[in-house]
């Protein structure tokens, strides 16, 4: 899967599951700062994105993860 | 009693009458039952079908699906009463309201919705796909948290649940804390949105409900000789509570004043009433006192009146004890005959109702009394509404368990 494809989906997740407005979804968008996702709703796109891509992701994996672009590359580099 | 006496500055509602307090105060005087057939869900295999649901309100576009999704449908209906109370009183021009303003928040079942939900998910996909924000939507002070973040309230917060006397609860104990001096602002009040497939499934178990599912409108009938239960109901009201001073301080608009407050246990039965109301009796006594007045000086009465067989029997004679002679004079009426049963909600709904009653001079009627019951013998103000002066009213409100919160209103 390309990494725009991967992002595409993370962008329609985060849209249609946790609604966030359209346009705040970039790759540089920080997940805590710009699109308002607290430590409890991580936990939500985790299982989302689990869901999504039919992949497993520990906890560990997430601790370098602050944007949507670093989350991007960890789901395209578990493909 | 304290020297320090509290009003009530503002009042914000969202119930089966109506989204805002001037639509239910009408459908209140007009008799208008906000019962009906369920819409929330696919009713076919209960023996119950109807419900006092909030109509036309979606919480994605009130406060936008994102935030939306953090809360109960409980937590949304008081994010919105807490901000049309705020507004009513004057309080909603500042960011955070401060350590100075304190909240109660009554709720009979909390986030009942959402533990039912969670539990579903956890059956069908396993533990790591239950939602995260289960927790904090179903607790029961998730009211009272996510009213004061969004509000930044930073005084005492309390949640209490004593069933369908918890915002009777919430509201007598926001008088405390202002008559003591711990804040001179409270929002206080309670919500409830438990009509859920389980819930309606286990009231009717114990036979609490009214069944008449062909006439949703007409089913609620409190002190009416065919009464055959409660109606469920959701909702969320919320009064802003002041010490007497502040008010005038901020120079705003008293509704009223809160004099009494009464609260006892009936310790006799989970459900039941005790014989003859004794701990109705006694609760309706002590908020007597606490207002430092008698019995003969109460005008209304707006009553806990389910609909139950057993609590409007009880209720009366508890009346009867407390009021003597005066109990066949004094105007009555159950305001749950036209919203259904706000459980923990109900005690903040009939708080405002009085309120209201005292400020207009005006009783909403009992609707559905159409029979009388010989063991239901005062004058409940059957049907219509009536004009009348009211300088104190009276809110009984009694949960499962065996709480009894009494309040008492005056207008001056």
């Amino acid at each position: 899967m390309e990494i725009t494809e991967v992002f595409d989906k993370v962008k329609k997740l985060f849209v249609d599951e946790l609604g966030i407005e359209d346009s705040k979804v970039t790759m540089e968008s920080k997940l805590e700062e710009d699109l308002e996702i607290d430590s409890l709703g991580i936990v939500e796109v985790v299982m989302a994105f689990e869901d999504e891509f039919n992949i497993e992701i520990d906890d560990e994996e997430l601790t370098d993860v602050r944007t949507v672009g670093e989350a991007v590359n960890l789901l395209h580099s578990k493909l | 009693m304290s020297n320090r006496r509290v009003v009530v500055t503002g009042l914000g509602t969202i119930n089966p009458l109506g989204n805002n307090v001037s639509d239910t105060w009408d459908s209140l005087l007009t008799g208008i039952s906000g019962i009906d057939h369920i819409t929330a869900f696919d009713t076919s295999d209960l023996p119950v079908t109807f419900a006092g649901e909030v109509k036309d309100f979606d919480a994605n576009e009130y406060m936008g699906k994102q935030n939306a999704r953090k809360l109960d449908r409980s937590g949304h209906l008081s994010i919105y009463a807490t901000e049309k109370a705020l507004r009513d009183a004057k309080l909603d021009g500042q960011e955070r309201l401060g350590s100075n303003v304190g909240i109660v928040f009554g709720t009979g079942i909390g986030g009942i919705g959402a533990t039912e939900n969670a539990v579903r998910t956890y059956d069908e996909k396993g533990h790591s796909r239950v939602n995260p924000l289960a927790i904090t939507q179903l607790m029961p002070n998730s009211s009272t948290g996510q009213v004061a973040i969004k509000f930044g309230i930073e005084g005492p917060s309390l949640t209490i649940t004593t069933a369908c006397a918890a915002s009777a609860n919430a509201i007598g104990e926001a008088k405390n804390l202002i008559e003591n001096g711990i804040v001179d602002i409270v929002v206080a009040g309670g919500t409830e949105s438990g009509t859920t497939p389980m819930t309606i499934a286990a009231f009717s178990q114990i036979r609490a409900l009214s069944t008449e599912n062909d006439s949703p409108k007409e089913a609620c009938k409190p002190f009416d000789k065919n009464r055959d239960g409660f109606v469920m109901a959701e909702g969320s009201t919320v009064l802003i509570m002041e010490s007497e001073e502040s008010a005038k301080n901020r120079g705003v608009e008293i509704y009223g004043y809160v004099t009494g407050y009464g609260s006892t246990t009936d310790a006799h039965h989970i459900t039941a009433p005790a014989e003859g109301g004794i701990g109705a009796v006694k609760a309706m006594e002590k908020a007597i006192d606490d207002a430092e007045i008698s019995s003969s000086d109460i005008d209304y009465i707006n009553a806990h009146g389910t609909s139950t067989p057993a609590n409007d029997k009880n209720e009366t004679e508890a009346i009867k004890t407390v009021l003597g002679e005066k109990s066949y004079e004094v105007v009555i009426s159950s305001t749950k005959s036209m919203t259904g049963h706000l459980l923990g909600g109900g005690g903040a709904f009939e708080s405002m109702a009085s309120v209201l009653s005292i400020k207009h001079g005006k009783v909403a009627p009992t609707i559905n009394l159409n029979t009388p019951d010989e063991e239901c013998d005062l004058n409940y103000t059957p049907n219509n509404a009536v004009d009348l002066d009211i300088n104190t009213a009276m809110s009984n409100s009694f949960g499962f368990g065996g709480h009894n919160a009494v309040l008492i209103f005056s207008k001056n």
